[in-house]
């Protein structure tokens, strides 16, 4: 019989290493998944994990990618830390995208710095405003924000759509339902020349060296953990729940709203019916992955836009399926989850007092 | 060892038993000898291994080493149902009742095979009555008191036929009448032959009832004894392994202003099935130490939380704390107007248990010991004032970078009220503070609470033991049912007299209402 018995503690050296142990156990098995299917290994692997940031360009796509996962991620786990399930992150970058996109086409041929930055604001309050819903009413009426945050998601695009379909509609797109092309002064500066990796890139760094920075060293930071960790301890130090559930819920919605914003600014460029492949949901896993800390998530965010270029690349060049993407996400998560009980637990394989006394 | 005195076979015997749990030795070489009809004393500290050994004798864990042998045999218990196939029962210290099943209900859930209610019910009434238990197996659970939730527990193992009871410090939840009444009962036991193996720290109550004594120290035997031979203070030693100090009283102390008073203050409970507050008024004026005794379940707990804040009050001069009405005020503000509170609960409650000692001492002292600045922590500040709790109250830790949860209960407790006592509280609230606690940290924690009231600072302890009242308050009330008695002395009082008002009787001015073992409907208890 295989048992489970907990060490004695977690060996903190294993907990940073073991994101990087199931990377290396990931990158193994696919190549056997790629030889059973008949594939050249180190090809498919090379045509997964490297080809795609070999050259320049292809690394500055892979911080792209990576922006709205990451700036999602950073908000939804501030929340997680706190025990506020914010599962609506891609319905809030929705809002903050519709918003952030409506100020470009309100101000259309406006040719003023200040519109990007009103674009900016107008995304945060956006994604601000659709994450006050859950958070007044779990305040208010205790209602589970797991369930208002995901349904309002499904709200938020169908807005999107009815408003790209109906009146946002470029006048001049053939009845496409996608709204006139932003003008230069409403899209985001790029910031290395030759690619379309815009300033949102730098944005996004600096907000997980600020949520790092509140999460480690501020008492709103410390208070977070506390009402997660334990909310007794919570009321006996005098933390107002109330008042962390409306903190996580707004930085979360806003930072998910920014990268909305980010999106249609950046690689879009105009407003369509659909802004994201479902950033927000694929932030929850990266979340997790990156341990709920900024730095962790950084790095797992662009393992993850990796897999995601990774998946384009090996149906193009190897003609291999499209869920190739997912099976490779899956096989990380579950090597971190795997690693992650062994941190904690050793294998016995019988138990010490059977067979002894008879 | 050598035991070929008895003829009998021993009902239990346990040899060399060894017990690891990572990091730590819960038992090692224990042996044990039960004879048939004792009842045997199982003594120590809290962390001693008493409770790990129990465990292992009624098959909730398995020893690494050794044997254990039932009437002289080997065997093997692979789980608690085993056990009780075996004839063990045990009464644990915490009860697992359903709170909204009767009686009969909770105790059918453990009977296996085929079950006759009515049958039951005969036999709850039978056993229940002829062991001076009585119990009525149609009440609801959450009707009942705390004593007669333990009676629940007994019975249901006494209707197996046990051989052999394990009663896990049972009375720390009872009046002593009810405990009284319980040690007629497991000496009625004795005397059918069922054997009693009675953990405890308690030493009075082992000296009264005990035949033998196997004392726990650190997860060895350090000795067994037989208690009626012995003082309770050697048997004290014998556990703690060094002379026990008793705290020092101050010179005679001049009470001043008050520094917290509670005018007729009445909270409903957050808990449904908690205890509500009714018109309660006391003060506790600076330089004073005041107690709160009663049985646990009787409203201490809603009462710490109207005088932490975490129970917000409707109205704000219910309690004053240092001349300030603060009964609208949450628990930061109460702190910065000079009071400190340590809660009963300590992981989870008084502090994080995955939070690392100087995040546990930031918890509290994050205001009131400059440890925030424009919203940052201050990194040396805070771990400065952790080393320093470390230091000042003896908290034995590999460091300020440990988490709570690794402390031992007595060490994380001295941290706990050290942390408060550094912040120089004009008032301190405090909950039962040697709960579980092992008798040195505890006359530490005593002797540091007698020390700020000599500073001139006012302090409320609520605690259940009464021995820990008699040593420690200048006076003391008694709660019982959401109500505070009148203010008692401690030189003066006697235990009956104490006895009866934690069991409801009130004497005094309120008319005579005797409350007999189960208490009176609440008019509560009908809302929907």
């Amino acid at each position: 019989m295989i048992r489970l018995e907990a060490r004695g503690g977690a060996s903190p050296i294993w907990i940073y290493a073991t994101p990087f142990l199931a990377a290396g156990l990931t990158v193994v098995a696919g190549g056997i998944l790629f030889a059973l299917l008949g594939h050249p290994p180190i090809e498919g692997l090379y045509q997964f994990f490297i080809a795609p940031i070999s050259s320049l360009y292809g690394l500055s796509e892979l911080f792209l990618k990576a922006t709205p996962i990451v700036l999602c991620a950073v908000g939804l786990a501030l929340g997680f830390r706190a025990n506020i399930w914010n599962i609506g992150a891609e319905g809030q970058l929705t809002l903050g995208a519709m918003l952030g996109g409506g100020m470009a086409l309100a101000f259309y041929d406006v040719d003023t710095p200040f519109l990007l930055p009103l674009m900016a604001l107008a995304g945060i309050a956006g994604g601000m405003a659709w994450a006050s819903i859950p958070a007044w009413l779990k305040v208010r009426f205790n209602v589970n924000e797991i369930l208002v945050s995901l349904m309002l998601t499904y709200v938020a695009v169908l807005l999107l759509s009815a408003l790209v379909h109906g009146p946002w509609k470029d006048p001049d797109g053939y009845n496409f339902p996608e709204s006139r092309l932003f003008h230069d002064a409403a899209l985001l500066p790029v910031v290395w020349d030759s690619t379309r990796m815009h300033v949102g890139v730098l944005l996004t760094l600096a907000a997980v060296v600020a949520a790092w920075v509140i999460l480690s060293r501020t008492l709103i930071g410390f208070q977070v953990k506390v009402v997660g960790l334990a909310p007794m301890a919570a009321g006996y130090a005098g933390f107002s729940r109330k008042k962390i559930i409306w903190f996580v819920l707004l930085v979360s919605g806003g930072l998910a709203g920014l990268a909305g914003m980010f999106e249609v600014a950046g690689p879009i460029g105009q407003l369509t019916p659909v802004i994201s492949p479902g950033y927000g949901f694929t932030a929850i896993i990266v979340a997790f992955l990156g341990r709920l800390h900024p730095v962790g998530i950084l790095f797992a965010g662009l393992l993850v836009a990796l897999s995601y270029l990774g998946g384009e690349f090996v149906q193009i060049e190897m003609g291999m399926p499209e869920a190739v993407t997912g099976v490779f996400q899956g096989m990380l998560l579950f090597f971190l989850l795997a690693s992650d009980v062994l941190i904690r637990y050793r294998l016995r394989l019988r138990s010490p007092l059977e067979g002894h006394s008879r | 060892m050598s035991e070929s005195a008895h003829t009998k076979a021993p009902q239990l015997e346990l040899r060399g038993i060894r017990k690891e749990f990572p990091g730590c030795i819960a038992n090692d070489d224990v042996s044990l000898l039960v004879q048939p009809g004792e009842i045997h004393a199982l003594l120590g500290e809290n962390g001693a291994g008493k409770s790990t050994l129990v465990k292992i004798i009624y098959g909730v864990l398995r020893a690494d080493q050794g044997e254990m042998l039932w009437e002289g045999r080997a065997v093997t218990v692979s789980s608690p149902k085993a056990a009780r196939e075996l004839g063990l029962g045990m009464v644990f210290q915490h009860f697992s009742l359903f709170e909204a099943m009767s009686v009969a209900e909770n105790i059918a859930l453990g009977i296996q095979g085929k079950l006759d209610m009515k049958g039951l019910s005969d036999d709850i009434r039978h056993i229940s009555e002829s062991y001076g238990l009585p119990l009525n197996p149609d009440r609801m659970v959450h009707s009942l008191s705390v004593g007669e939730r333990q009676r629940i527990e007994i019975v249901r193992c006494l209707i197996n036929g046990p051989k052999l009871l394990i009663m896990d410090e049972p009375t720390s939840v009872l009046t002593p009448q009810e405990v009284e009444q319980l040690f007629k009962t497991l000496r009625r036991l004795a005397d059918e032959g069922c054997a009693v193996l009675y953990i405890s720290h308690k030493l009075e109550e082992i000296v009264a009832l005990c035949h033998r004594a196997t004392i726990l120290r650190g997860g060895w035997v350090v000795n067994t004894c037989d208690p009626r031979q012995e003082t309770a203070r050697n048997m004290a030693q014998m556990m703690i392994g060094q002379e026990l100090k008793t705290p020092e009283q101050g010179a005679a102390k001049t009470s001043g202003s008050p520094a917290l008073v509670v005018r007729n203050l009445s909270l409903v409970s957050a808990d449904a099935f908690g205890m509500d507050l009714k018109d309660i008024s006391f003060e506790a004026r600076s330089g004073e130490i005041v107690g709160i005794a009663g049985v646990a379940g009787n409203g201490q707990i809603e009462l710490l939380s109207a005088l932490t804040g975490e129970s917000r009050l409707a109205d704000s001069a219910s309690v004053e704390i240092l001349g300030q009405p603060a009964g609208h005020l949450n628990p930061r503000a109460r702190r910065a107007l000079g009071a400190a509170f340590v809660p009963e609960e300590r992981l989870g409650h008084g502090a994080v248990p995955s939070l690392t000692l100087v995040q546990n001492a930031y918890l509290s002292g994050y205001e009131r010991m400059g440890l925030t600045r424009g919203g940052f922590i201050q990194n040396q500040a805070q771990e400065a004032y952790a080393a320093q709790v470390i230091a000042d109250f003896d908290v034995r830790t590999t460091g300020p970078s440990a988490p709570a949860s690794s402390l031992s209960g007595g060490n994380l407790q001295k941290f706990i009220v050290g942390r408060e006592i550094l912040q120089d509280p004009k008032l301190i609230v405090i909950s039962q503070p040697t709960w579980g606690v092992d008798a040195g940290a505890a006359a530490a924690i005593h002797q540091a609470l007698m020390d700020l009231s000599g500073r001139g600072a006012a302090v409320v302890v609520i605690s259940q033991d009464l021995d820990e009242i008699y040593s420690l308050v200048d006076r003391f009330l008694v709660i019982n049912e959401g109500r505070l008695s009148q203010s008692l002395d401690p030189r003066t009082a006697t235990v009956e007299e104490i006895g009866l008002l934690m069991g409801g009787f009130h004497g005094g001015h309120e008319e005579q209402h005797p409350v007999p073992a189960s208490r009176p409907v609440r008019p509560g208890d009908g809302r929907p």
